[in-house]
């Protein structure tokens, strides 16, 4: 991609301008030529959002809490993106996305952006575009960037609770409530929501949260906090709002949200080392007449040495042109200083 | 049904046929298919014998006609005593064209009336409402207010003629117009007949015209039920319909599974609500679909008899009359295809024959062009034709249940029986219909068989003469029925002079009744009487119950 | 934007709440590797076309059997055309007159598809224009 072209787009991200919004946030989930430069321009702009990711099983009201949640963001003035990730079909590599269905009329609303996502399946891929959309939503000064996933992959999982805020939804009467809650979700939430009071069976399921919470090991977060809500019938979700802010506030004093920004930079820079060796390994042992195996039959190599060959490899060629921090510490000029100052804001 | 000895010489004889004759042409002659199966994917066996029907106990299973468990028809005489009624779904564009329509159709031999509504008005809205443009008096009449009914049958006997109409969220208004136009013409409530379709939980599932959440959806209907069963004596208050389940994809043992689940949940609620079994229930009717697969549709609608009166008695002791099920028939309009349209006739008179000969009460033929627009007036008449041409013609009408004791039938019978029944306990395991539409259960079972469906169609294990076998290339230059888009200014108007002209004061007054009886628990029919009497419009009724009930909005399930 | 997978909007724009063409449509094109994104019933012009935008999709499908396809699809491909999306390609199917059909397509509907069509030649007509 050219810099013109990236300075363009850039600009449309910053000025919120939906198509252009819109295909960046492509570039970057199709991992396409010119997604990794975007994302580095991009980067002065970001952090500015509350994150809050909301992940539980599968028809457990998240799509529906968003909604009623955005809504009365947006009544309290805050703008908001939304990224819905469901799965990617094993055998064919499509998707149904249908959370959007769930938020049908905020698709008018300016001040809010909605993207639908697969799962795609390829090695930390989804990390990557959730953590890259977020930053294109937050260079758009979105106030929040609610992340919708479901509670069953374990990619899925971590990018929840890579969040500023994480919400577990659950609910009563989906079969076996504790099978659930012992699986371990319960500890990746700072705030635990029973969904679909209205129906049957929300206090049973209430009551097992707290005995759970109670026979858990102490930990170094504050204990998560028990809410019902009725996604349905809109009750519950001023509470779970003003919850989440309180989470966000407290989390600066305590040190708990540079330890999750922390986590989620960290997460950040591993799936894209991940992705860059693993497709670099793959470029280097299959390129036709590669005669490393024959070697390593014949013992004139070792796989360690191997390994090493290509991390070699990796690191001139990959990140050819991309600057390192000793370069950048270096160049004047960046913008540094604003996502510092957006960035102070919310410490 | 067999004594031993004669069940073990059938077997001797099978046996010999298998290993002899039959070995010996198969081996020559394979057979086209490894397994032949109906349209539902049952698997269909190459001839079926008196074993297939062994546990048969006539008495029990099959009884006669009028009786428990009816499976062999609803009444003792059917077609000998009348024949079934003719009623062809109709409407379109302003109440004016529609009442040419139906006394058209009156005048053809037609002998009940089937009224078909807009979308606006199925979902209720005024035609003059945004969201409304480019809807208005599209795939049915568009009414806004009582003055538009009084239209719509101007010159009609309602104390005559049976009218049904095709309404669901909004149908306690409609029925409400009616009954305030049969006063207009000096017929008490109790001097209609008809039957207004009142189904909501299928519309969750497959129809899509909801507009009210479950809960006051139910109190709705079991408020219609009270009403009528004090007032309307001869009026059905439901129709509880298998049709759009069955047009969304269904298999024929899911029709009849979920169409009674979702009667169980009907009942229930009217249980709940302190009334009788027996008071209500003789009035509940139900709607299915005629497919083509002529032989499993006349096993479905016996079976459906007999599981209904099954269920009625087993679960709630009702009486005879209240486990009596009568339905009505529609053919089956997902079969009708865009290409070489007069297939659809024959495809049209295959299905009313599977209705007849299961036994309907009512019929509705298909016109040949709906895959392409509204039906032709020429159209509509063939397809009513045909339903006459069955009728006198045939012979079938000559006997009641021909096909009764037709090892293959009866099997086929039991086994959707059986298989429906399944339907229904996974439903009740899951709470009870309204629950199981709300997880996606039903929904998710409909969208399996039509993707399946889809894929042998695509794949050519199923043939579909003019789709994927026997294609011709010709385009046809096929005449077809437009809607006039003048239409929807002229309601506008309509609407504008009604608001001039009624007691403005008293339709506001009538309104906040309704919103605050809606809050409350009484019935709401009389109050919603009260302000259709009024002359407020439908939107302004449905807006006033809205305010208090919200709005519905349906699970997507993929 | 080949590197990527086929993105595509189902619609149902009008009030009509027939589905089952829309939903088994949905499925095939999942089935065939692309990224389905569903509307669900009773959308705005304005809904559908802001989802598409935001979504980045490269097809919508409209279905819609009520009849009001003159009346709603030209506000579709309108809007398209403001917000800057007018590269998306516009695919319809449901019950469409023969002669209704060289209008829409003057409008910019690229393809509409009547009942008794195969979701493969819907799938293949996608592939053969967006051409991934
Ligand atoms: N009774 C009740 N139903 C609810 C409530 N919240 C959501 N639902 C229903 O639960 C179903 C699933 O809701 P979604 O919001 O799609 O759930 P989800 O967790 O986003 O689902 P997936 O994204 O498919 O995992 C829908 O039918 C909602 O109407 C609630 O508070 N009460
Ligand atoms: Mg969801």
């Amino acid at each position: 991609m050219r810099t013109a072209e990236r300075d363009k787009m850039v600009e449309d991200i910053r000025a919120a301008r939906p198509a252009g919004l819109a295909r960046a946030i492509s570039l970057i989930e199709d991992e396409a030529e010119g997604a990794g430069g975007l994302l580095e321009a991009l980067h002065p702009h970001t952090g500015g959002a509350h994150v809050v990711g909301i992940t539980g099983p599968p028809g457990s009201g998240k799509s529906t809490l968003t909604d009623r949640i955005v809504k009365h963001l947006r009544a309290r003035g805050s703008t908001v993106g939304v990224i819905a990730v469901d799965p990617t079909s094993p055998f064919s590599g499509g998707a149904l996305l249908g959370d959007r269905t769930r938020m049908a009329d905020l698709a008018t609303d300016k001040g809010v952006f909605i993207r639908s996502m697969g799962t795609r399946g390829s090695l930390g891929g989804l990390s990557r575009a959730v953590y890259g959309t977020i930053k294109v939503l937050e260079a758009t000064e979105k106030d929040y960037v609610i992340v919708e996933t479901v509670g069953v992959g374990q990619s899925e999982v971590d990018i929840a609770r890579v969040a500023d805020t994480v919400v577990v939804v659950f609910v009563p009467g989906l079969g076996d409530d504790v099978q659930a809650i012992k699986a371990g979700i319960t500890e990746i939430g700072d705030l635990l929501v029973v969904n679909k009071a209205d129906l049957p069976g929300a206090s049973r399921i209430e009551s097992t949260l707290e005995s759970t919470l109670n026979l858990a090991p102490p930990r170094v977060e504050p204990a998560p906090k028990i809410l019902t809500t009725s996604a349905e019938r809109d009750e519950g979700v001023v509470d779970l709002i003003d919850m989440i802010v309180e989470h966000l506030a407290l989390a600066k004093t305590t040190g708990l949200l540079a330890c999750r920004r922390r986590m989620r930079a960290k997460a950040e820079i591993t799936a894209i080392l991940t992705r860059d060796i693993a497709k670099r390994t793959e470029i280097s042992l299959s390129e036709p007449g590669a005669d490393w195996y024959e070697r390593l039959q014949d013992g004139r190599t070792t796989p360690g040495a191997l390994a090493a060959t290509i991390w070699r490899k990796l690191v001139i060629e990959e990140y050819e042109g991309v600057e390192d921090e000793n370069s950048r510490e270096a160049s004047p000029g960046d913008r540094r200083g604003e996502h510092r100052r957006s960035h102070e804001d919310l410490l | 049904m067999f004594d031993d000895k004669k069940m073990r010489e059938i077997e001797e004889c099978r046996k010999r046929w298998e290993d002899g004759p039959l070995a010996k042409t198969i081996n020559r002659f394979p057979e086209m298919k490894e397994e032949f199966k109906t349209l539902s994917g049952t698997p269909v066996d190459r001839t079926y014998t008196p074993e297939h029907i062994a546990d048969m106990d006539y008495a029990r299973d099959l009884g006669f006609p009028g009786e428990f468990p009816f499976t062999r028809g609803a009444q003792p005489t059917m077609y000998r005593g009348r024949l079934w009624t003719m009623r062809q779904y109709a409407g379109f564009g302003s109440a004016e064209e529609s009442n040419q329509r139906y006394k058209y159709l009156l005048e053809q031999g037609q002998t009940g009336l089937s009224v078909a509504f807009d979308l606006p008005t199925q979902i209720g809205y005024d035609s003059d409402e945004p969201i409304s443009a480019g809807e208005v008096g599209k795939v049915g009449v568009a009414i806004d207010s009582v003055r538009d009914v009084a239209t719509l049958f101007d010159d009609i006997p309602l104390d005559k003629v049976s009218t049904s109409m095709t309404i669901n969220a909004p149908a306690a208004i409609l029925l409400a117009m009616y009954i305030a136009v049969g006063e207009q013409g000096g017929h008490g409530p109790g001097a209609l007949s008809g039957t207004i379709q009142n189904d909501i939980l299928k519309e969750y599932v497959a129809r899509g015209t909801y507009i009210f959440p479950p809960e006051p959806s139910m109190r709705l209907i079991t408020d219609i039920f009270a009403y009528c069963s004090e007032k309307m004596p001869s009026f059905n208050t439901i129709s509880i319909s298998g049709y759009h389940m069955r047009e969304a994809g269904c298999t024929a043992a899911q029709e009849v599974g979920f169409t009674l689940a979702n009667a169980i949940a009907y009942v229930d609620a009217a249980v709940q609500a302190g009334l009788e079994v027996d008071a209500f229930a003789p009035r509940l009717s139900f709607f299915f679909a005629a497919q083509s697969d002529l032989l499993e549709e006349v096993a479905k609608f016996r079976a459906a008899r007999r599981l209904w009166a099954r269920i009625m008695r087993e679960r709630y002791g009702a009486s005879d009359k209240s486990a009596r099920l009568r339905f009505h028939t529609q053919t089956a309009g997902c079969t009708l295809t865009a290409q070489q349209p007069d297939n659809n006739i024959v495809r049209v008179t295959l299905q009313a024959l599977a209705a007849v000969l299961g036994g309907t009460q009512s019929l509705h033929t298909n016109s040949r062009d709906e895959a392409l627009a509204l039906p032709t007036e020429d159209s509509v008449r063939i397809a009513l034709r045909t339903q006459q041409i069955i009728a006198h013609e045939s012979g079938v009408a000559e006997t009641v249940d021909p096909l009764a004791g037709s090892f293959y039938v009866e099997r086929m019978t039991d086994q959707v029986e059986e298989a429906a029944r399944e339907y229904i306990r996974a439903v009740d395991e899951r709470g009870g219909a309204p629950a199981a539409i709300e997880d996606g259960y039903i929904q998710r079972q409909i969208q399996e068989s039509a993707y399946d469906h889809q894929k042998a169609v695509e794949s050519n294990e199923r043939v579909v003469v003019g789709v994927n076998r026997h294609r011709t290339e010709e385009k046809p230059d096929w005449e077809i029925l437009r809607v006039d888009p003048a239409i929807e200014q002229r309601q506008r108007e309509k609407l504008e002079k009604l608001r001039a002209t009624r007691d403005n004061a008293r339709v506001e007054t009538t309104l906040e009744d309704l919103s605050k009886a809606s809050a409350g628990e009484d019935n709401l029919m009389p109050v919603i009487l009260e302000a259709v009497r009024a002359e407020a419009t439908l939107g302004e009724i449905t807006g006033a119950m809205r305010s208090v009930f919200g709005e519905y909005t349906a699970p997507i399930v993929l | 934007m080949s590197e990527g997978r086929i993105r595509v909007l189902i619609a149902k724009p009008g009030l009509d709440g027939h589905d089952r063409g829309a939903k088994v449509l949905a499925r095939a094109m999942r089935d065939a590797g692309f990224e389905v994104i569903y509307s669900g019933l009773r959308q705005t012009p304005e809904q559908i076309v802001s989802a598409a935008v935001q979504e980045d999709v490269d097809v919508i499908g409209l279905s819609i059997l009520s009849g009001a396809h003159n009346h709603l699809f030209p506000r579709i491909l309108e809007l398209l055309e403001e917000a800057d999306a007018e590269d998306i390609l516009v695919i319809a199917g449901g019950v469409i007159p023969e002669e209704d059909i060289a209008g829409l397509e003057d409008l910019g509907v690229s393809r509409v598809f009547t009942p008794g069509t195969s979701t493969s030649d819907a799938i293949d007509f996608i592939r053969e224009r967006i051409g991934a």
